[in-house]
């Protein structure tokens, strides 16, 4: 009974999105009223450190925190306004209920809650326990993600447990641990500014990761060259000494055909590989038949661009490799991640000052929020859930019998299918908004409508929320505490900077009490998010992401710290691998061969573009957030279709024009910005907007078979000129998905 | 420590506009943002330029002020017209070589870039400054900068004839000792222009 309840432009007029763009108490502040709450944004997996003033309650405003090392003091336009999301018209301070035909009315808590526990009951006795399915977030904190892990497994029961960095970090880490035995960014961000040559594929730094910028600035002071793989002149490419316009899928066979001209031209280091690694005459093979010419077809780019590439990086002293997005969404995700990583084992130039391999984290805690147990064949430190000896371990911490943790549950893709075809019934989500962020959205908010019963926490009601039947209204960042994980794999504290207004409560106490109603009262009886994390500690103790050395007086002190940190005196480990070390237990790095493969939809005589899809600087994920602030609305206020003159030409589409945008799938129409920075075979649409400007409405619902993260960089559309549209979504504010 | 100057990198921008919001921010000005930020010219490349008040030595704004309404402090800082004495000619608009002061009709007086004065005088940075997260806009020592840029800083600049020393600096390649600004021909030759740089699809062709 989870269609929507309700007309979209009245949920909208209840509900918003609605602009928020004057402060708490106004433009004038009363600075003796006021205090300065050290904390962190609550957006990137940069996680910059920042400082909230408060003023009865109330965040106002913010001040640079100049001596927090990571980013001192620096800010991205998200980082400025985040504070705008307080005191903010819609926030949701009440339980809601759905009413067939007149959207939601507020609910006193313990209806609420009974209803909850009810409905979960019914659903588990009649459906089964995997029947009930959890959506979690890689932007909650990592007490948060380690307590809906182990409320899905102990007072659900349900092995259909996943999370949102399933589209986010995925590829990614599954690379990590299969080449270097762990899934963290190798070094930390103060070895980029020591590298001679750094290398950066699919990643839009300048938007999405904007205080990594200075640090490849000062490389660049300090004498690096800097090389860029992306199918768009992003901000960062503009000045780096060499750009690669790569066409969408075709990352792989520049970095085979890399390691190619290395091996041929003796750019590696065989004394390295001899001592330090395994596999690597299966991966020299591989790439035997990627010449530059072979590569360069695959790759859609000259022959010599890859010819010049390896010439920088081959026989260079040191290095420094990131990557993010751009390779990892995709069908084949994880190869890409591999052969990136095969160049750095492969030049020995790893685990030293200025040697380095690092993966730009996209969420708040998309670190941390894949390590503490809320992935679908995850336990916390990092422990699989098909592992007898991991399955014990946290069977003990958690005081239940082995047997009774399920097993691996789906991820996130196929879970919404599983709800599509009737095998999941009932959904609880926090801090994930599959309505915008998964892709096939048609068929996504289809499956949502579908559930028999949903229930959403979140702040504010998110387009997802208004499937809901009953939402319960949680905390934002700054409304409580708790520690996040970065990009570096620093663990840092958040601190709480005001209460939840009205009835909205911590997101953890709300978990907690649902655990009690469920009969579980006394495993998830914590005072405080620190005590939460005082278990969390317990529970990764031996498993890779190690924390148990760590308190919060510990992070606090030392501006964050490392893991791996397995005892109380341990310093962290800001730089893995040093001496060689990897992750496997024969201290080895594992090389694997991958040969390149055509993505699950190419360009055809029917749809012959390729839509390829990204973030903007001033929105963050499905932006039930940023398209929440004013300011930030001003500076993008609505999605447009980049693409080159060439192509804007052949289809008789100007700057600013209205396009349809269409896949086998779903379609959208935006405006067009016609722009020479982009490949002519490629168009670029961001994706933080819902209903007919979802980029995600094109999108594919095709998965690497091994991450499970979805394709969203390559798709196949056609586009045409049309009118401005003037139905009842299209007419709404752009920030609720309209169009001007 | 020495004094920390104002230094301008138009290399480093990326045009994430974070300096445009925390302008937004000061308590000077708190809700209008002064800094502006250009971008070049979108259809050809991602370049972007963020431009403060440069704080001239000897302020033409100031000079050709008939309503004596724009003052420099003594620190160097040249400040928003006094809103008393402003009468709206705009001569400051016209007459400013960076083309940095607005007559703000809401606010009936013209307003600038005062280098968030209520922050700098007191020893802080200024707001674009503190969070630029790509150290296009700096606010550090002459020592530190110095240490840590390939270019160097400069802060002499000719205007045709006319000679301009601010107090903002700008880092230049290091063969540089002054910006000219000559007068620029507004539509050049097509044979003039330089091929163009950042056209992905000319990258992808030539050297085909």
């Amino acid at each position: 009974m989870a269609k929507l309840s309700d007309t979209i432009p009245n949920l909208v007029q209840h509900f918003g999105p609605t602009l928020h763009s004057i402060p708490s108490g106004g433009w004038t502040r009363n600075p003796q009223d006021e205090k300065l709450v050290k904390t962190h944004c609550c957006f990137c997996g940069q996680q910059c450190g920042i400082q909230l003033r408060v003023n009865n309650n109330k965040v106002v405003g913010f001040e640079p925190w100049e001596t927090f090392p990571f980013n001192k003091g620096k800010l991205c336009p998200k980082g400025v306004k985040r504070y705008m999301q307080d005191e903010h018209p819609d926030r949701l301070k009440m339980p809601l209920q759905r009413i067939e035909g007149r959207g939601f009315e507020p609910l006193a808590w313990e209806p609420a809650m009974q209803r909850v526990v009810s409905e979960i009951r019914r659903i588990q006795e009649r459906y089964g326990k995997d029947a009930f399915a959890v959506l979690t977030g890689a932007s909650l904190t990592n007490e948060k993600a380690y307590l809906m892990g182990k409320f899905a497994r102990v007072a659900l029961q349900t092995a259909n447990i996943d999370y949102n960095g399933r589209l986010c970090m995925v590829s990614a880490g599954a690379a990590s641990k299969k080449i270097f035995g762990i899934d963290r960014s190798a070094n930390p961000w103060s070895d980029i500014p020591k590298a001679k040559v750094i290398l950066i594929a699919g990643a839009n730094v300048a938007e999405t990761a904007p205080i990594t910028t200075d640090y490849l600035w000062q490389a660049r002071e300090n004498g690096a060259k800097l090389i860029i793989l992306d199918p768009r002149m992003t901000p960062i490419a503009r000045n780096a000494d060499l750009f690669i316009p790569v066409r969408p899928g075709g990352d792989m066979a520049i970095f085979n055909g890399m390691l190619h001209i290395m091996i041929e031209r003796g750019w590696i280091d065989r004394e390295f590989i001899a001592q330090h690694t395994s596999g690597f005459d299966a991966v020299a093979e591989t790439v035997r038949k990627y010449t530059p010419d072979f590569a360069a077809k695959i790759a859609g780019v000259p022959a010599d661009m890859i010819v010049k590439v390896a010439e920088l990086w081959g026989p260079a002293p040191t290095s420094f490799l990131l990557h993010a997005r751009g390779i990892e969404h995709h069908s084949k995700g994880v190869d890409n991640c591999i052969a990136a990583i095969n160049l750095v084992v492969a030049s020995g130039r790893i685990g030293r000052e200025g040697c380095g391999y690092a993966m730009i984290t996209g969420q708040g805690n998309g670190q941390g929020g894949r390590e503490q147990g809320q992935k679908c064949d995850q336990l916390p430190g990092s422990r699989d859930i098909s592992n007898p000896e991991h399955r014990k371990y946290i069977a003990g911490v958690w005081g239940v019998p082995e047997e009774s943790i399920p097993q691996k549950g789906l991820s996130a893709v196929p879970l919404v299918e599983a709800i599509h075809d009737g095998r999941i019934k009932g959904l609880i989500s926090i801090c994930f908004n599959p309505a915008v962020s998964l892709p096939d959205g048609n068929f996504v908010r289809e499956a949502l409508s579908k559930l028999e019963f949903y229930v959403n926490i979140d702040f504010f009601l998110s387009e997802s929320g208004r499937y809901a039947d009953i939402v319960l209204p949680g905390s934002l960042m700054e409304e409580d505490e708790g520690t996040t994980t970065n990009v570096e794999g620093r663990v840092i504290l958040h601190r709480k900077a005001v209460s939840p207004p009205g009835e909205a409560r911590e997101d953890w106490k709300i978990l907690c009490d649902l655990a009690g109603l469920l009969g579980h009262k006394e495993r998830f009886s914590y005072a405080s998010p620190k005590e939460i994390f005082e278990e969390l500690r317990v529970a990764s103790k031996g498993g890779t992401s190690d924390y148990y050395g760590m308190s919060w007086e510990r992070i606090d002190e030392n501006n964050g710290m490392f893991w791996p940190c397995p005892e109380p005196g341990h310093p962290g480990t800001p730089r893995l691998y040093e001496g060689g070390k990897f992750g496997h237990p024969d201290g080895k790095a594992h090389f694997m061969p991958v040969e390149w493969r055509p993505s699950a939809e190419m360009p055809d005589a029917e749809y012959p573009i390729i839509l390829t899809t990204g973030r903007v600087v001033s929105h963050f994920l499905s932006g039930t957030q940023t398209r929440r602030i004013g300011a930030l609305m001003d500076q993008y206020p609505q999605p447009r279709c980049e693409m080159h003159p060439r192509l804007a030409e052949q289809l008789g589409v100007s700057d600013g024009g209205f396009v349809k945008v269409e896949s086998r799938r779903g379609q959208i129409v935006v405006r067009a910005l016609v722009v020479k920075t982009i490949r002519p075979d490629t168009v670029f649409v961001p994706y933080h907007w819902p209903l007919d400007r979802s980029a995600n409405n094109c999108t594919i619902r095709a998965i690497d078979p091994v991450s499970n993260i979805p394709e969203f960089k390559i798709c196949a559309v056609r586009i045409s000129k049309t009118d401005q549209p003037t139905d009842e979504i299209a007419i709404l504010g752009v920030e609720a998905g309209g169009i001007r | 420590m020495s004094q920390r100057e104002f230094f301008i990198d138009y290399s480093r921008c990326i045009g994430c506009q974070a300096c445009v919001q925390a302008c937004a921010e000061c308590d000077t000005h708190r809700g209008t943002s002064m800094i502006h930020l250009e971008t070049i010219e979108r259809l050809d490349s991602v370049q972007t330029a963020p431009q403060v008040c440069m704080h001239c030595e000897n302020p033409v704004c100031a000079r050709v002020c008939p309503a004596d309404a724009i003052k420099k402090t003594p620190d160097g800082v040249v400040q928003s017209s006094l809103k008393p004495r402003c009468i709206a000619c705009s001569n400051c608009v016209v007459s400013c070589p960076f083309g940095v002061p607005k007559y703000m009709a809401e606010f009936e007086q013209m307003m600038k870039c005062d280098m968030c004065y209520d922050r700098s005088s007191v020893g802080k940075k200024p707001m674009c400054a503190a969070v630029c997260p790509s150290g296009a806009l700096t606010f550090t020592t002459m020592e530190e900068i110095q240490r840590t840029r390939r270019g160097i800083p400069v802060n002499s600049w000719t205007f045709g004839e006319e000679e301009v020393k601010t107090k903002v600096y700008v880092m230049v390649p290091r063969e540089v000792d002054r910006v000219n600004v000559d007068l620029i021909q507004i539509a050049p030759t097509p044979s003039a222009l330089p091929a163009d740089p950042y056209d992905v699809a000319l990258m992808l062709e030539v050297q085909q």
